[in-house]
C-alpha cells in the first residue's frame, strides 16, 4: 500500500467515531466576527494606515499625483542612492525628476546583480489600514518578489484612498491566491536577541512608503 | 523515533537542573514576561476576539472531522498548479523522500526557514547523514546551529542565550560554516544581526534549493503560508529553483477566506503584533517566463503521529494548534523549567500534550510530560484555538497510569497501567516536582481563579478517575488537594 493510502485510511479509521455531517461549510463554520473594526470613513482610514505603517518603523511620506516624482527623487537623494531598479510596469512619470540610474529588472537578472543596487520602487495591490500593511502581488508595478527582498531600500508607492481596505478579510477579498503575495508591515526586523528589535536582517532595513492622492485638476 | 532528544532526562530532572540555571531563569522570566504583557495589549485591540477565536477552533475542528477530503482536495489543488505531493507515513519517510529530492537536483547544501516539522523529524541530521548541509537561515536557528544546541521556545528558540553568549558563539563559529563574523564583532543586538546578515547572504545568493514547512495550507487553492519576521523566510522561498515544503497533515485550511480569521489571530497571539512583518503566500510554481519564484516545487505531508492523535477523541484537539506559544508564555513552569527540559521540539504547555501524543507514552521523558503542568487553565485561556490544554493533560496523565487504548502507527492497542512500572515513578516524581515548587503552583492558582470564572467549565471523568485511585505521593501534594477541595474536584469552578 502506498503511503498515501495509509495515511488516508489511517484518517478514516480515527475519525470512525465522528457523525457524519453534510453541513456545507459555509453554514458549518459561522463568521460572527467583524469585517472591519471602527467602522472609520475614507479620510480615517487614510490616516489610521500612515500611523500604524509608522508604527511599525516604515517611513511614511503624503502627496499628490503632482508632487510623487519630487518626492521620490528626494528620497532617492536622501538616501545617497546611486541606482534605482525599476519592475516593467511602473509608470514612467514617477521617475520624471530623479537622475539615478535606473536597474531595469529581468528575469535574467541574478540575485548577485540585485544586491548591488540601492533602491528599488514598486507600486502594491493593496494596503490594509489596521495592521500597517501593504501587499504586492507580482503585478507589473511591482515585479518579481525578489526584487523588493534583495535591495536595501524598498519604496512603495500606494495609491490613496483606491488601493486602502481597513482590515484583513477585506485584503483577501480582494487578492488573487494564485499569485504570488508578499505582505509586508514595517522593514525586516528580528526580536530573537534578548528580544531587542533590530531592523533589518534579512529584507530591506528602510521601508518607505509614499501615500499618493489623485492631484486637484 | 527521530525528533526525540535522546539521552534527555525526563521533565522532572530536567526542569530541577533548569530551576538552578539563573541566567536560564532570568532570561525566560524576562521573555515571556515581556510578551505576555504586549499580546495582552495586541489582543485588547480586537473588539472580537472572542468570535475569532471561536471561529479559529471551527474552522480547525471541521477541517480534522473532514481531513481525508480535504488532504485530497490539497493534493489535487496543488497538482493542478505545478507542484508534486509526496506523502511521508513517518519521520524516515519523510526525511529519505526530502534527501532523494535534494540529491536529484545535483546539490549538496540547501537553505532552510524555521520549520518545527522539519525539526520534528530531525531533517538536518538526515541530509547531514546523506552528505547535505541544511543552513538554518532564522537568526535565534543560526545561533542554536552554531551554537550546537537546541532550540528552547517555538517563537524565540534561542531565548536561553544571552547576548555575550551568542557574540562568543558567532566569532567562534561562523568562519567554520562560511563567512567569518567580523573583526572585533561586539555584543550589540545591531552588530550581531549584522553579522548574521552577512554571514546568511552569502548562501542565499547562491542556493539552488530552499526546505521550509508552512503555517497554513489552502485546500481549495493549494496555497502555502509562511509567516515571519526577519526575511529569511522570503529569501529561501523566493532565491531558489526547487522549494522543498515539509508540512504536517493538520495545517490544512479549507479555503482562502479562513486565513483572514488565523492572519488575525496568530501574529497578535505570536509576536503581539498587529501583522508580523513579512507573510509570503505562492500556489504551485509560477511559470518559467517570470521566473518569479521556484520553478519547482515540492510538497510533503507528514504523519508521524497525527493520525493517531488524530484517533484519540480528547487529545484530538491538539491537532488545532497554530504554533503561536501564547500558551508557553503564559505558562508558570514553563517560565521556570524552560524548553529544553520538555525534551522536545514541542515545548511548554502545548509540547506537553502534543509530544506524548506523536510518540506515545513509552519513554520516560514522553510519560513524565502530562505532568508537566501546574494545571491552571492561563493556557487554555489565551489559546487562539482554544485548545482545552488541562483537559488533554488530564486525560494522558490517566492513559499513563490506567492504561487504556490507544492508536500506535494506525492500530488499536490496549496500553497497560504503568503500575511500578518506570513510567509511573517518571510521572509520580514530576508531579512532586511540580507539588515542591510552591511559587510554580501558586501563580497557577492565582490565575487559575481569574481566569475559571470567565470559563467555566469541568474536568472530564479521567481526572476525577485519576485523582480517586492514585493518592500523589507525600506532603508537597498539599497544595493540590487544596485546590482540589476548593474547587470540589474541578466541578464548582463557575463561581
Ligand atoms: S496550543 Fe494554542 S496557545 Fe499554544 S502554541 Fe498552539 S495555538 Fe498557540
Amino acid at each position: 500500500m502506498s503511503s498515501r493510502e495509509l495515511i488516508l485510511g489511517r484518517v478514516r479509521r480515527a475519525l470512525a467515531d465522528v457523525q457524519q455531517d453534510d453541513t456545507p461549510y459555509e453554514q458549518a463554520v459561522p463568521r460572527s466576527y467583524l469585517r472591519e473594526h471602527g467602522g472609520l470613513g475614507v479620510e480615517e482610514t487614510v490616516e489610521l494606515l500612515a500611523e500604524n505603517l509608522a508604527d511599525y518603523r516604515a517611513i511614511v511620506h503624503r502627496t499628490d499625483t503632482a508632487g510623487l516624482a519630487g518626492v521620490i527623487a528626494g528620497m532617492l537623494a536622501a538616501h545617497g542612492s546611486e541606482s534605482v531598479l525599476v519592475p516593467p510596469g511602473l509608470p514612467e512619470e514617477w521617475l520624471g525628476v530623479t537622475e539615478v540610474p535606473r536597474v531595469h529588472d529581468s528575469a535574467a537578472s541574478t540575485a548577485h546583480e540585485l544586491d548591488r543596487v540601492d533602491s528599488v520602487i514598486t507600486g502594491c495591490a493593496i494596503a490594509i489600514a489596521e495592521t500597517g500593511t501593504i501587499v504586492l502581488d507580482g503585478s507589473p508595478d511591482q515585479g518579481r518578489r525578489r526584487i523588493t527582498l534583495v535591495p536595501d531600500h524598498h519604496i512603495c508607492v500606494v495609491r490613496v484612498p483606491e488601493q486602502v481596505v481597513s482590515s484583513v478579510p477585506q485584503a483577501l477579498e480582494r487578492l488573487d491566491p494564485t499569485r504570488p503575495l508578499t505582505w509586508i508591515s514595517g522593514p525586516s526586523a528580528t526580536s530573537d536577541i534578548e528580544l531587542d528589535r533590530v531592523e533589518g536582517v534579512h529584507g530591506p532595513r528602510t521601508l518607505e512608503v509614499v501615500l499618493v492622492t489623485a492631484s486637484e485638476d | 523515533m527521530s525528533g526525540t532528544y535522546l539521552g534527555m532526562p525526563a521533565f522532572p530532572k530536567a526542569a530541577h537542573e533548569a530551576v538552578h540555571n539563573a541566567t536560564l531563569r532570568g532570561n525566560l522570566r524576562h521573555a515571556t514576561h515581556t510578551i505576555r504583557g504586549k499580546r495582552a495589549k495586541a489582543v485588547a485591540e480586537m473588539s472580537d476576539w472572542a468570535e475569532l477565536r471561536e471561529a479559529g477552533k471551527l474552522i480547525k475542528d471541521h477541517t480534522l472531522r473532514h481531513l481525508d477530503r480535504y488532504l485530497v482536495q490539497l493534493e489535487e489543488s496543488v497538482t493542478a498548479a505545478g507542484g508534486t505531493v509526496h506523502w511521508a507515513v513517518d519521520a524516515d519517510e519523510a526525511n529519505r523522500i526530502v534527501a532523494d529530492l535534494v540529491k536529484a537536483t545535483g546539490e549538496t547544501e540547501v537553505v532552510k526557514v524555521k520549520s518545527m516539522a522539519t525539526q520534528e523529524i530531525g531533517l538536518n541530521e538526515a541530509l547531514e547523514a546523506e552528505g547535505i548541509h541544511a543552513y538554518e537561515t532564522d537568526l535565534a536557528e543560526l545561533i542554536v546551529q552554531l551554537g550546537k544546541d537546541r532550540p528552547s521556545h517555538i517563537l524565540v528558540p534561542a531565548i536561553h542565550r544571552n547576548r555575550g553568549e551568542i557574540r562568543d558563539i558567532f566569532a567562534r563559529e561562523m568562519s567554520e560554516w562560511g563567512r567569518p563574523a567580523p573583526e572585533g564583532l561586539t555584543d550589540t543586538p545591531a552588530e550581531l544581526a549584522e553579522a548574521a546578515r552577512l554571514h546568511l547572504r552569502e548562501k542565499f545568493l547562491r542556493a539552488k534549493v530552499g526546505v521550509s514547512g508552512a503555517n497554513f495550507m489552502v485546500a481549495e487553492t493549494g496555497t502555502l503560508v509562511v509567516v515571519e519576521s526577519e526575511g529569511n523566510g522570503r529569501m529561501c522561498l523566493t532565491l531558489p529553483e526547487t522549494l522543498i515544503s515539509v508540512v504536517g497533515i493538520e495545517k490544512i485550511v479549507p479555503t482562502w477566506q479562513d486565513l483572514e480569521v488565523f492572519l488575525q489571530t496568530l501574529p497578535r497571539s505570536s509576536t503581539a503584533e498587529r501583522m508580523n512583518p513579512y507573510t509570503s503566500t505562492w500556489t504551485g510554481t509560477t511559470d518559467s517566463a517570470t521566473a518569479d519564484g521556484p520553478s519547482v516545487f515540492h510538497l510533503v505531508l507528514i504523519d508521524n503521529g497525527r493520525t493517531d492523535t488524530l484517533a484519540d477523541e480528547v487529545g484530538r484537539q491538539a491537532l488545532r494548534c497554530i504554533r503561536c506559544s501564547a500558551c508557553l508564555n503564559v505558562c508558570p513552569v514553563y517560565e521556570r523549567a524552560g524548553g529544553h527540559a520538555y525534551g522536545s521540539v514541542y515545548p511548554g504547555p502545548i509540547g506537553a500534550i502534543l509530544s506524548p501524543q506523536l510518540r506515545g507514552t513509552a519513554s520516560e521523558v514522553d510519560a513524565s510530560l502530562p505532568y508537566a503542568s501546574s494545571l491552571c487553565g492561563a493556557c487554555y485561556e489565551v489559546c487562539p484555538v482554544a485548545i482545552d490544554i488541562p483537559e488533554v493533560l488530564v486525560h494522558l496523565r490517566e492513559r499513563v497510569v490506567q492504561g487504556g487504548p490507544v492508536t500506535e502507527k494506525g492500530n488499536k492497542v490496549v496500553l497497560k497501567p504503568a503500575k511500578g512500572h518506570a513510567a509511573e515513578r517518571a510521572a509520580m516524581r514530576a508531579a512532586r516536582w511540580a507539588f515542591s515548587h510552591p511559587g510554580a503552583l501558586r501563580t497557577g492558582q492565582r490565575l487559575a481563579s481569574r481566569s475559571r470564572r470567565l470559563h467555566p467549565r469541568t474536568l472530564p471523568g479521567p481526572g476525577r478517575a485519576w485523582s480517586a485511585t492514585r493518592d500523589l505521593p507525600t506532603v508537597p501534594a498539599e497544595p493540590f488537594r487544596d485546590w482540589w477541595q476548593r474547587t470540589n474536584g474541578g466541578k464548582g469552578m463557575s463561581k
